[in-house]
């Protein structure tokens, strides 16, 4: 995909790398037996050593160590069978040890990658530099005195992974793109919640720009940024700017600096020069963390299928390609489609001994082959009920603000598409079925009865309809008749509003165009 | 290696720890004088020689994921300098 | 004989017979405690728990339940958290804090039914060979020279323990040992100090030095008592990852075993040039000791020896620069105001800490930073590998090793004040031992020519605390060592 950004003295090239700090999913920190929880009240999930009270020791979690090793393998990376933690030294209010234990020179995971879905249906690989853990810092308020800074530990010590990408993504589309998909795999892993809005996802991004092909650019840190939106746009923001400043003759200034949500620009961050000497060296408290091969390979065999895999599995049953990353973007969502097709197909009739060959043909369509027909009972299966979800359950769920996978959960679909196997409603009752079915737990069945949303395909009623409509707009009749087809859909819409709705498409489309060539 | 005035002055404010003006000349000698000492081990050749960050004779267990420590804010804030509503108070931070 | 003069085998003993209660000794103590007093070596006094602690030990003394150190009473250096009772580390900046928590190391004391006397000082974080850079001012030693009543130090950092179990003001003494901390104070106030293996002692809830060579130990009036409260003492620890997961022998029973066929290792790197000869010759009476009592010796090289300090003098500042950086005024402990946040950090850290401690944070925040760190840190850690490398080696054609502690007994109070380096010579044989994790015993053997007590060191293998007890017991008995300081404060 392109992506080129014009200027004045012509087009430059956006040069991104983006590093997450994402949220382990753990009960206890990183080093201490405090909880994690999100929203307590201040400083009651706090340990001594959170607290670095004099003496107090770090043990490391190692479930934590397992969170980032499959987080790794998730991403394909190598994973470094000895690591090192490392002492980062600064001083702040909510860094109650004076220093962030984190790694440094030898991080646990190395070299990886993540696939971009791109929405010119291209796929692009993005190289991750390496993985590390590290402990998160506590909260600083300083909103809730005028001359005074609170401070919580409740999230200091918690268990963070920093995953840093390769200079490697080109526009603020791709950016959000590899965050989509990050934020996907962590999911699937059950590694990260990834919810920017309560912070357990967030991003530090790199950008400079240059002439296409050039050298590299002087490079600017936004720090902090919460959300996907935000990094868009402060990606947005800060390669105009830097091209502005370079094409008004300046140079880009290599600092750190703060995304302006409300007002969508980037500003400098006013940071002394000496902070930046964080001194890392190993923590002598901690010895170096050792891995087993042999266990790395048995969390490899423990993996979950992941969205790419997932992606070829769902094309392979039928499930149409422009919505089928929408569809596996969230694992539960993937996974209530799966277990709705199946109920889907378990209706269709078929003798027992079909149902289970088409079953196991959605799990593992590389190792089945299924008579045509009942490849056709799946495909039709998956392809009615992907297109349902994506299309109407999820428009559903935004409009209510629900969760899609609760929502996909919650509804009785299978009985939904059974409706529409046999072509009872139209896909345009499909949302007001949806609407009401989410509204009141009723099944599709029962709503089409009570609503009267049942189809008409009785020929003689649209008949009758399109006959009404065609004598009042004998006009427009005339003007169809002298070539002006574009007319038709007018027609169209004029004969479902006469049957509110309720006639099916395909057969006034056939109708009208027999009535009007006349 | 000897250190100037400047030089100590700048690694005390790394350190947080204020120095008065006064005491930075003999401070600096102090601390030149210690570095010049320990820069005997220039003489020593270390090719190739893995640094040794701990004295490590067995693989330590593991903490295992579970929660056994925390709620213990009274004792967690019972020494404190300052604090207002179950928080840590330190003097305005501008960012 | 006063029941302040007996040992904690002699102690066990007699309270198990009914000779005395613990609480008798308990009040033997606490007076002697209060008699010390001028020596400045009790910072907290807690009779009170110590009493309670008795009544508990009588109770189960009487029933004959009694534990392994039923009634001992025992001085705690001021650097392991007690909870409920003020720990400073000897500084201003940690003046008032109570720990809500114990260590684990005097938790097992307590467990095994020692008591706790008080708080000992030390120098400020430990920093020191001398007792003097505490901000509660200086402890004595109790030995004075033959003729000349000056006070003299009683080394550091351990000195508070050092010099409360001289006087007879505790039974036993726990310690801590970076640099030769334990070691080198037994030596000059005549006691025995046990460094332990790194690892066999629980680190948690001690205020952290330097966190790779820092280790808990005992200081006691003999070899066996070492052993007894080593026993007690050590063991894993799951909250110090660095703690290790090995078994705890019985280590009083290596005492008094025969040494014989030992291969007793003489590095010749530690004839120092201007060692005092008074020095040199404890040393051969030590070698022939040894070899009367059936060990042989083998002379071994310890090359790297001589840079020994100068590493240590990196990697200890190192460490501890990022230690202290928790004493920030925010959480506990001194806060001096300042506008701004920074203010508040460099008032808080310029006050709390004193001069030794300044200067080390400073040496050790410089070897740290960008551009010096390979050139300082990263070369003094490879050297470490290099100095861990000799004892391997040595250690293969030698069973233990036999050297000084200190090159000199101990100096006045005010001597070597303006000289940190010359201060820092003091560790020149114990600093070794800590870098390379292994155990050290010093062990009185003699008195200098003005009548101070001079200690051997004994150096182990990793983790044979019990080969190193048994070579010091065969030096014990052969010394002899009866002499007693100038004061004692259990004498009545």
């Amino acid at each position: 995909m392109s992506a080129l950004v014009k200027g004045h003295t012509g087009e430059w090239e956006v040069v991104i790398g983006l590093e997450v700090h994402a949220q382990v999913i753990s009960k206890a920190k990183l080093f201490s037996g405090a909880a994690t929880d999100f929203g307590a009240e201040p400083n009651t999930q706090v340990s001594t050593v959170d607290a670095a009270f004099p003496g107090m020791l770090p043990v490391l979690n190692g479930f934590c160590v397992e969170q980032a090793v499959k987080t790794g393998l998730g991403l394909d990376a190598e994973i470094n069978l000895q690591s090192v933690f490392d002492r980062k030294n600064y001083f702040y209010a909510d860094l109650p040890a004076g220093y962030q234990i984190s790694q440094f020179s030898r991080p646990v995971v190395g070299r990886g990658k993540i696939v971009l879905d791109l929405p010119d249906g291209t796929a692009r690989e993005i190289g991750i530099t390496r993985l590390h853990l590290e402990q998160d810092a506590g909260k600083s308020l300083h909103d809730q005195h005028p001359s005074k800074t609170y401070v919580d530990l409740n999230r200091a010590g918690v268990a963070l992974m920093e995953i840093v990408s390769e200079p490697d993504l080109r526009s603020a589309e791709e950016a959000g793109a590899y965050l989509r998909k990050l934020r996907s795999i962590l999911r699937y892993l059950g590694t990260c919640d990834a919810n920017m809005e309560e912070g357990n996802l967030r991003c530090d991004c790199n950008v400079s720009v240059r002439k296409p092909g050039g050298a590299l650019g002087t490079r600017c840190e936004i720090k902090n940024v919460n959300s996907i939106r935000f990094v868009m746009q402060a990606i947005e923001y800060e390669a105009r700017r830097q091209i502005e400043v370079i094409e008004k003759g300046g140079a880009v200034v290599q600092e750190t600096r703060l995304f302006d949500s409300g007002k969508g620009v980037t500003r400098s961050m006013r940071t002394k020069e000496e902070s930046h000497d964080y001194r890392y060296f190993p923590d002598p408290d901690l010895l170096p963390l050792t891995l087993d091969a042999a266990w790395v390979e048995k969390l490899r065999k423990s993996l979950p299928e992941l969205p790419d895999a997932k992606k070829q599995r769902f094309l392979a049953i039928g499930v149409s390609g422009n919505i089928v990353n929408s569809l596996i973007e969230e694992r539960e969502v993937a996974d209530a489609f799966e277990d709705e097709i199946k109920k889907r197909i378990s209706q269709k009739g078929l003798s027992p001994e079909e149902t289970k060959s088409a079953v196991e043909f959605v799990q593992s369509p590389d190792q089945r082959q299924l008579s045509p027909s009942l490849l056709t009972a799946v495909t039709s299966s998956s392809g009615a009920t992907s297109s349902t979800i994506v299309n109407f359950v999820f428009a559903v769920a935004n409009a209510r603000k629900e969760d899609r996978a609760t929502l996909v959960r919650r509804l009785d679909l299978s009985g939904l598409g059974d409706l529409q196997d046999r072509k009872v409603i139209s896909g345009r009752m499909v949302r007001e079925i949806v609407e009401e079915m989410a509204d009141t737990k009723k099944d599709a069945a029962t709503i089409v009865a009570e609503k009267g949303l049942k189809q008409v395909t009785d020929t003689g009623a649209i008949e009758a309809a399109i006959d009404a409509i065609l004598a009042r707009e004998s006009a427009k009749v005339a003007e169809y008749r002298a070539g002006k087809e574009k007319l038709l859909a007018y027609f169209v819409g004029q004969v479902m509003k006469a049957t509110q709705g309720k006639a099916n498409p395909a057969l006034v489309n056939e109708l009208l165009k027999k009535k009007l060539a006349g | 290696m000897a250190l100037d005035k400047a030089t100590v002055a700048r690694i005390a404010a790394l350190a947080r720890i204020k120095v008065p003006e006064a005491e930075l000349g003999a401070l600096a000698a102090d601390l030149s004088k210690i570095l010049t000492w320990v820069e005997q081990l220039n003489a020593i050749d270390v090719s190739g020689v893995e640094p040794m960050t701990a004295v490590a004779h067995a693989k330590p267990p593991l903490r295992e994921d579970k929660v056994t420590d925390g709620g213990i804010r009274d004792k967690i804030l019972a020494n404190v300098p300052e604090t207002a509503g179950g928080f840590f108070v330190v003097p305005k931070v501008v960012e | 004989m006063s029941l302040n003069a007996l040992t904690i085998a002699e102690t066990r003993d007699r309270l198990r017979r009914k000779e005395f209660t613990a609480r008798e000794l308990a009040e033997a103590y606490i007076r002697a405690m209060e008699a010390a007093r001028p020596l400045n070596a009790y910072l907290v006094e807690t009779p009170e728990r110590a009493l309670a602690a008795a009544a508990q030990s009588d109770a189960r003394l009487q029933k004959d339940e009694a534990l392994p150190l039923d009634g001992v009473p025992v001085a705690v250096k001021d650097l392991f958290c007690t909870e409920g009772v003020e720990t400073t580390a000897g500084s201003r900046i940690l003046g008032g804090f109570v720990p809500p928590y114990e260590s684990t190391v005097t938790a097992n004391l307590w467990r095994n039914g020692a008591l706790m006397l008080g708080k000992v000082n030390l120098d400020e974080f430990a920093m020191g060979s001398a007792t003097i850079t505490s901000a509660r001012g200086p402890t004595e030693n109790p030995w004075r020279r033959k003729g000349d009543n000056r006070p003299l130090v009683p080394g550091g950092s351990s000195g508070g323990s050092a010099s409360a179990v001289a006087v007879h003001a505790a039974l036993a003494a726990t310690g801590t040992d970076t640099g030769g901390s334990i070691r080198q104070p037994a030596s000059f106030c005549g006691i025995v100090g046990l460094k332990p293996t790194y690892g066999r002692c629980s680190r948690w809830g001690i205020v952290a030095f330097a966190s790779s060579l820092d280790q808990a130990g005992p200081m006691t009036r003999d070899v066996r008592d070492a052993a007894i409260m080593l026993k007690a003492m050590a063991g894993h620890d799951p909250k110090d990852s660095t703690s290790a997961p090995v078994p705890v022998p019985d280590f009083e029973k290596a005492v008094g075993q025969s040494i014989k066929g030992l291969r007793i290792g003489i590095p010749k790197e530690y004839r120092l040039d201007g060692m005092p000869k008074e020095i040199d010759a404890l040393w051969q009476r030590g070698i022939d000791w040894l070899t009367a009592a059936g060990a042989t010796t083998v002379v071994i090289s310890l090359k790297m020896t001589p840079y020994a300090l100068a590493t240590y003098y990196i990697i200890a500042p190192a460490e501890a620069s990022s230690n202290l950086a928790r004493y920030d005024g925010v959480r506990f402990g001194l806060r001096v105001p300042g506008e701004t946040l920074d203010e508040m950090y460099e008032n808080t850290r310029g006050q709390g800490f004193g001069a030794e401690v300044r200067r080390r944070v400073l040496i050790g925040t410089y070897v740290l930073s960008a551009g010096y760190y390979d050139a300082y840190y990263l070369k003094a850690q490879k050297v470490r590998t290099l100095i861990a490398r000799d004892f391997d080696e040595a250690f293969k054609t030698c069973d233990a090793i036999l050297t000084p502690t200190a090159p000199s007994a101990a100096f006045a109070i005010g001597d070597k004040m303006d000289d940190p380096i010359a201060m820092y010579l003091n560790d020149v044989f114990t600093v070794p031992v800590n870098l390379a994790g292994l155990p050290g015993i010093s062990v009185p053997a003699g008195l200098s020519a003005d009548g101070l007590p001079l200690g051997l060191q004994v150096i182990g293998k990793a983790f044979d605390e019990e080969t190193t007890l048994r070579v010091a017991a065969v030096l014990e008995d052969a010394a002899g060592f009866e002499a007693v300081p100038a004061f004692l404060a259990g004498a009545a």
